[in-house]
C-alpha cells in the first residue's frame, strides 16, 4: 500500500466516514444550508442553531465519499461553541493544511488527519465542502443559494 | 497474439493487440510506478501515432485557412478539410458528403440541432420524446428548447438495474404529439446498447424524426445512418481515437431543410449587408467562423486507422472484455453491476457497498489504473436508480483481458483497505 494512500486515508477518516458523529437532522436549527459537489453528486446538508454569535450546535446528513462523510463529522465536533468569528479562522487554517500540508500549530488534532489530502489535489473539494457551507451559513442573512464546489 | 487474447472469443483473435497497442505513445507508461492501464474510454479514447502525425504534417506544411484564400496552401487546407467530410460520410455510409457538419463534438451537435431545428419546428404544447438513460449532452439542450417553444419532453423509461429500454411503453411513448425523438446508441453508463435501427423504424412509422447520440457507438460498431434510418446522428472525434474539438453531426436533406443556422459569422455566408444577409446551403451555412481544420485532418486519419482494424471486430473484442469484466467483478463481495447482463457494450458500472466511488478511484490510480466514478453525467438515472455515484470501467480495443484481471484484484485490496479494523 503506497504510504501516500495512508496519509490520506488516516485512520480517524476511516473511522469517521464508518461512524459519523452529529450525523441527524437538528431540531430548532437556526440555519439549514445545502452543499453539492456537482462533478461526483456528494451532497451535504448542514444544520447549525446559533444562540448569538455562537454555534451552539451544528450536525449533518447527506451522502459522499470518505473523505467529505469525515470532513464533514469532524467538523461538527470542532465547531461546537465556536463564535463566528473563531469558526471562519478554523475554517482559513484549515484550508491553507489541505491545500498546502502547512499545518498551524494550534490545530486540533483530529483535524491534522487531513493535512495528507493536500497531496490529492482531485480531492480537496470533497474535504471542503462541508466547511463552505458552514461559512457561507455563517453571513448575518440566511444565504441565497446551496453553496457549490465548482 | 498473447496468452490472455487466446481466452477470448475465437471472433477477437485475429486483433493483434500487442502490434495494435504499440501504435498508442501513451499507453506504454508508468503511473505511481505501476503501468498504466487505461480503462477511461468512454470519456476519451488514446491517440494513434497516425492522428498525432497527420495532425503534426498539416501544421508543418499546410497549415492556412480553408475556402478563402487562393494560394497553393489554402487549397491544400480545403482538400484536406473538406476530404475529411467525404470520409466522414463514407464511416457513417452517409449518402453525400453534403450531409455531413463538422462540430466541436457530440455536445455541439445535438445543441446545433435542438436549436437550428428544434426552434423552428416546435412549439407549445409539442413533445420532445427522450428516454431516462441519456447523457446530460442529450437531456440539457432540449430543456433549453422546451423552455424557448413551449414544448415538453417526456422520457421512455428504463427498466431498472438491467438497464434496457422498456420497449412495451414504446408505442405509448411514441404519441401523436411527439415531434422528434431523441435517445442514445450505447449507454455511458450502463452499457445498454439500444435497438436503435428499430426505434427509428418505430418512429419513422409515425412520422417521428429521430436524432442518435453515438458518442459512444459509433467508434466501436459498425455506424450505418442508412440502415438505422435516422434523421441525424451525432458523435465525437475524442472518444474515437482523434483530437479534441471536432465532432459530426450528419442530418438528412429534408432536415436540413427544415433549418435555421446556427451561428453567424464568416464561412458561412453568400453575401452579407448592413441589415440582412444570405447564407450558403448545408453545410456550410452551419459552419460559422475557421473551422477546426487539424481536428478534421485527426479525425480522418482515426477512421482510417479504425477501418483498417475493421469496427466489427472492435466490436467483439470490447464486447468480449465487457462481458469478462462482468462476470469476474461479479465474485467481489457486495458488489452492485449496472445493465444489461448480455449483449453489452465494453463498459461496466458498478457500485460497491462499504466503499464509495471516489475513493475507489482515488485508490485505483495509485495501482496505475484510470477508472471513472461520479455520476457520469447521467444524474437523473443514477437517481432513479436509487444511486449517488458508480464507478466505470470502459474498454477499448487495445485492452487486455489481463486488465481485467487486474482491476478485480486491485478492487478486491481497496476493499479488504476500506474493510480494515470495520467492526
Ligand atoms: C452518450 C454520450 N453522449 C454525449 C457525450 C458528450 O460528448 P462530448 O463531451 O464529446 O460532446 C458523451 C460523452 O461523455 C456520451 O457518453
Amino acid at each position: 500500500m503506497s504510504s501516500h494512500l495512508d496519509e490520506l486515508y488516516q485512520e480517524v477518516i476511516l473511522d469517521h466516514s464508518r461512524n459519523p458523529r452529529n450525523y441527524h437532522k437538528l431540531e430548532g436549527a437556526t440555519r439549514v444550508i445545502e452543499g453539492n459537489n456537482p462533478l461526483c453528486g456528494d451532497q451535504v446538508t448542514v444544520y447549525i442553531k446559533m444562540d448569538g454569535d455562537r454555534i451552539a450546535d451544528v450536525t449533518f446528513q447527506g451522502s459522499g465519499c470518505a473523505i467529505s462523510k469525515a470532513a464533514a463529522s469532524l467538523m461538527t465536533a470542532n465547531l461546537k461553541g465556536k463564535t463566528r468569528a473563531e469558526a471562519r479562522h478554523l475554517f482559513e487554517e484549515y484550508l491553507r493544511m489541505v491545500t498546502t500540508g502547512k499545518v498551524d500549530p494550534d490545530m486540533s488534532q483530529k483535524l491534522i488527519a487531513f493535512a495528507g489530502v493536500h497531496q490529492f489535489p482531485a480531492r480537496v473539494k470533497c474535504a471542503v465542502l462541508p466547511w463552505r457551507a458552514v461559512v457561507n451559513a455563517l453571513g448575518d442573512d440566511p444565504p441565497a443559494a446551496p453553496v457549490s464546489t465548482e | 497474439m498473447t496468452a490472455n487474447m487466446c481466452n477470448a472469443s475465437a471472433a477477437s483473435q485475429d486483433l493483434d493487440l500487442e502490434s495494435v497497442r504499440g501504435d498508442f505513445p501513451a499507453l506504454d507508461q508508468q503511473v505511481h510506478g505501476h503501468p498504466l492501464i487505461y480503462l477511461d474510454n468512454a470519456a476519451t479514447s488514446q491517440k494513434p501515432r497516425a492522428v498525432l502525425e497527420a495532425m503534426q504534417r498539416y501544421y508543418e506544411r499546410d497549415n492556412s485557412n480553408v475556402h478563402r484564400g487562393i494560394h497553393e496552401l489554402s487549397n491544400r487546407a480545403t482538400t484536406g478539410y473538406e476530404g475529411a467530410r467525404e470520409r466522414a460520410a463514407r464511416f457513417i455510409n452517409a449518402g453525400r458528403a453534403e450531409d455531413i457538419v463538422f462540430t466541436r463534438g457530440t455536445t455541439e451537435g445535438i445543441n446545433l440541432a435542438a436549436q437550428a431545428w428544434g426552434r423552428r419546428r416546435l412549439g407549445a404544447g409539442d413533445v420532445i420524446l427522450l428516454t431516462e438513460m441519456e447523457h446530460h449532452s442529450n437531456l440539457v439542450p432540449w430543456q433549453l428548447v422546451a423552455r424557448q417553444t413551449g414544448a415538453r419532453l417526456e422520457f421512455v423509461p428504463v427498466t431498472g438495474d438491467e438497464g434496457l429500454l422498456d420497449l412495451d411503453r414504446l408505442d405509448a411513448c411514441l404519441s401523436s404529439r411527439v415531434r422528434l425523438f431523441a435517445f442514445t446508441h450505447v449507454s455511458n453508463t450502463l452499457g445498454t446498447v439500444n435497438p436503435a435501427a428499430e426505434l427509428c423504424r418505430e418512429a419513422r412509422r409515425r412520422g417521428i424524426p429521430t436524432l442518435v447520440d453515438a458518442a459512444q457507438s459509433a467508434g466501436h460498431m459498425p455506424v450505418d445512418v442508412q440502415s438505422l434510418g435516422c434523421d441525424f446522428l451525432a458523435f465525437s472525434g475524442h472518444k474515437i481515437c482523434g483530437p479534441t474539438g471536432i465532432g459530426v453531426l450528419f442530418g438528412r436533406p429534408e432536415r436540413w431543410a427544415e433549418m435555421d443556422p446556427y451561428q453567424g459569422g464568416g464561412e458561412m455566408i453568400l453575401s452579407v449587408g448592413y441589415e440582412a444577409s444570405t447564407w450558403k446551403e448545408p453545410p456550410h451555412m452551419f459552419e460559422a467562423g475557421t473551422p477546426n481544420i487539424a481536428g478534421a485532418i485527426g479525425l480522418h486519419a482515426a477512421m482510417d486507422y479504425l477501418d483498417r482494424l475493421g469496427r466489427g471486430r472492435i466490436f467483439e473484442h470490447d464486447q468480449a472484455l465487457g462481458e469478462y469484466a462482468r462476470e469476474r467483478l461479479s465474485t467481489l463481495p457486495g458488489i452492485r453491476i449496472l445493465g444489461p447482463p448480455r449483449g453489452r457494450a465494453g463498459l461496466v458500472s458498478f457500485h460497491l457497498r462499504d466503499v464509495h466511488a471516489h475513493d475507489v478511484v482515488t485508490m485505483a490510480d495509485h495501482y496505475g489504473l484510470a477508472l471513472r466514478g461520479g455520476h457520469h453525467c447521467n444524474q437523473p438515472l443514477m437517481r432513479k436508480l436509487g444511486l449517488d455515484s458508480t464507478v466505470r470501467a470502459s474498454f477499448y480495443f487495445y485492452n487486455r483481458l489481463s486488465e481485467v484481471d487486474r482491476l478485480v484484484e486491485v478492487l478486491g485490496i481497496i476493499q479488504q483497505y476500506f474493510n480494515r479494523g470495520a467492526a
